[in-house]
């Protein structure tokens, strides 16, 4: 390609099409390039976009049929033992009203493609089926295209954006960021479990397309430090659960046999009961947190989205994290081009952007979370077991005293996990959220 | 546990190129000096097997996610993404 492109995107993810909107909207020369044969083709998350960064890039984006599968009104987060469940969930009337859209789920195949196709009605170039397999850099080392899979595939830019997501072999061959290493991702496999839309309303007290998401922890992981999900779609229920690389490694254990374990479980299968599985995917999350993040930027090139490392592990957040640094790149490249300066001296301001932004703010503010799930390996094994057998005794009605009831649930407990080990944990999860 | 990864895979679609995107950089690594064959375990679409003197790929199912090549302990693994169009084509996501 001989054409010159003000900037070249690599790849068509939340991210990447986020700035290709902002920056073919304000009339910029922008190539987007996808692997894969329609953007989505690859793409895979829990299921959960957030209307507010959406909106930020579409205003009308309900209106432009963006597919929504369901309003959120609920979420609910479950602690689960080998029997018993413990759960947590708020439900408000301002999610169906006000809070519309606060946060919808999606099929990545349909949104994805959705979002490409408001991309190219500003103006975009989508190039699909296109690998990117290195950068092209100046003599300066300054990065100047990309080069693909296509014969005669160098395409040259005056800045790239970098919004390949986590999993990255460009970045381990061209070291723009650290390749992740197994204890910052987490390996998530995820099934579509097909039930018609009723059953659904039934099984989660919703209707109207509206809907819930429930995240779920404990002994499912099997003592790895892990999070499993389910969230409803219109017609179909999504159920995942993923585990640090590293232990998985460690534990020998098959991801897929834990997501069916996971569906055998008495507090999770009659969600998911007489469903028809559609379709059986996997993805990295990651999860290193703050200090997994990379250096943004560099001469002629920046990075957006889970290709920098951007994911809340705590508020499971990833997909505004993306539209928004994606969004914040585009802002600083429009800077830049207007500058005639795509040099990291004016790049850097993408950097400061996101420190004044959530993104890096609220990365900063869990900083300990992930070293807090890592050194307390209780919260996957004894603990479920102790906090499900303490309120199986209380909630056992025959002729004990209640006192002696509350003696067996604390030593049940305690027993389980310690008295240190519990204190510890009150006092690291204090430091860490 | 009956989970037949089969199963799981034929939900999928893919679009399988005649040519490996994953390879075995020296193959006798895997058998001769890698103790905990990690690869075995983690590729949740189970690309990798244990045959009688080496480690087979079948990479038609590969669900792309990267797992293996961070994962060997050798870093044996020559991973590339398949060329442009092939591979897995998500119906839903």
């Amino acid at each position: 390609m001989e054409e010159k492109f003000d900037a070249a995107i690599v790849g068509g993810g939340p991210a990447g099409i986020s700035a290709a909107c902002i920056l073919a909207k304000r009339g910029a020369k922008v190539i987007v390039i996808e692997r894969g044969e329609y953007p989505g083709a690859k793409n895979m998350f829990g299921g959960v976009l957030y209307g507010r960064a959406l909106g930020r890039i579409i205003p009308d984006y309900a209106q432009k049929n963006c597919p929504i599968e369901r309003n959120i009104v609920e979420s609910r987060v479950s602690y689960l033992s080998e029997e018993g469940s413990i759960s947590f969930s708020y439900r408000d009337q301002a999610f169906f009203e006000k809070l519309q859209n606060n946060a919808f789920t999606v099929g990545r195949a349909k949104f994805d493609r959705w979002f490409a196709d408001q991309a190219k009605g500003f103006g975009a170039l989508l190039v699909c089926s296109t690998v990117v397999t290195d950068l092209m850099k100046d003599g300066a080392g300054r990065v100047i295209g990309v080069k693909t899979d296509r014969a005669e595939g160098e395409v040259r830019a005056k800045v790239v954006l970098l919004a390949d997501g986590v999993n990255s072999p460009l970045a381990a061959k061209t070291g723009f960021r650290p390749e992740a290493r197994p204890g910052q991702i987490a390996l998530a496999v995820k099934e579509l479990i097909g039930l018609p839309e009723e059953v659904i309303d039934e099984r989660f007290g919703v209707s109207g397309a509206n809907g819930v998401t429930n995240e779920i922890l404990g002994s499912v992981t099997g003592g790895m430090n892990g999070v499993a999900f389910v969230y409803t779609n219109r017609r179909s229920v999504s159920i995942g659960i993923g585990a640090n690389l590293a232990d998985l490694a460690r534990q020998r254990v098959r991801p897929y046999e834990m997501l069916e374990r996971l569906k055998l479980h008495p507090a999770i299968e009659p969600l998911i009961k007489d469903g028809k599985p559609l379709e059986y995917l996997a993805h990295w999350v990651p999860e290193g947190g703050y200090d997994s993040v990379p250096k943004l930027f560099g001469d002629g090139f920046l990075i957006a989205g889970d290709s920098a490392m951007l994911f809340n592990a705590l508020h499971r957040e990833g997909s505004n994290l993306a539209m928004t640094s994606g969004r914040l790149a585009a802002e600083t490249i429009l800077e830049a081009l207007g500058k005639g300066d795509l040099s990291s001296a004016t790049l850097k301001g993408y950097s400061e952007r996101m420190k004044e932004s959530f993104v890096l703010k609220d990365l900063k503010t869990y900083r300990r979370f992930s070293s807090l799930l890592e050194t307390h390996g209780e919260l996957f094994s004894t603990l479920p077991k102790g906090a499900s057998e303490a309120l199986r005794q209380i909630l056992t009605v025959d002729e004990t005293p209640k006192k002696a009831r509350r003696q067996t649930a604390w030593e049940a407990l305690r027993g389980r996990v310690g008295l240190f080990r519990l204190l510890r944990l009150v006092f690291d999860a204090w430091r860490a959220v | 546990m009956s989970a037949k990864i089969e199963d799981k895979l034929f939900l999928d679609r893919f679009n399988v190129d005649e040519q490996s995107h994953l390879r075995l950089i020296d193959p006798g690594v895997c058998v001769e000096k890698c103790q905990g064959q990690p690869c075995l375990y983690i590729c949740p679409a189970n690309v990798y097997k244990l045959e009688k003197d080496r480690v087979s790929i079948t990479y038609e199912g590969c669900l792309e996610c990267g797992s293996c090549r961070v994962g060997c302990p050798h870093f044996n693994i020559d991973w590339r993404f398949p060329r442009g169009g092939y591979g897995v084509r998500h119906k839903f996501g």
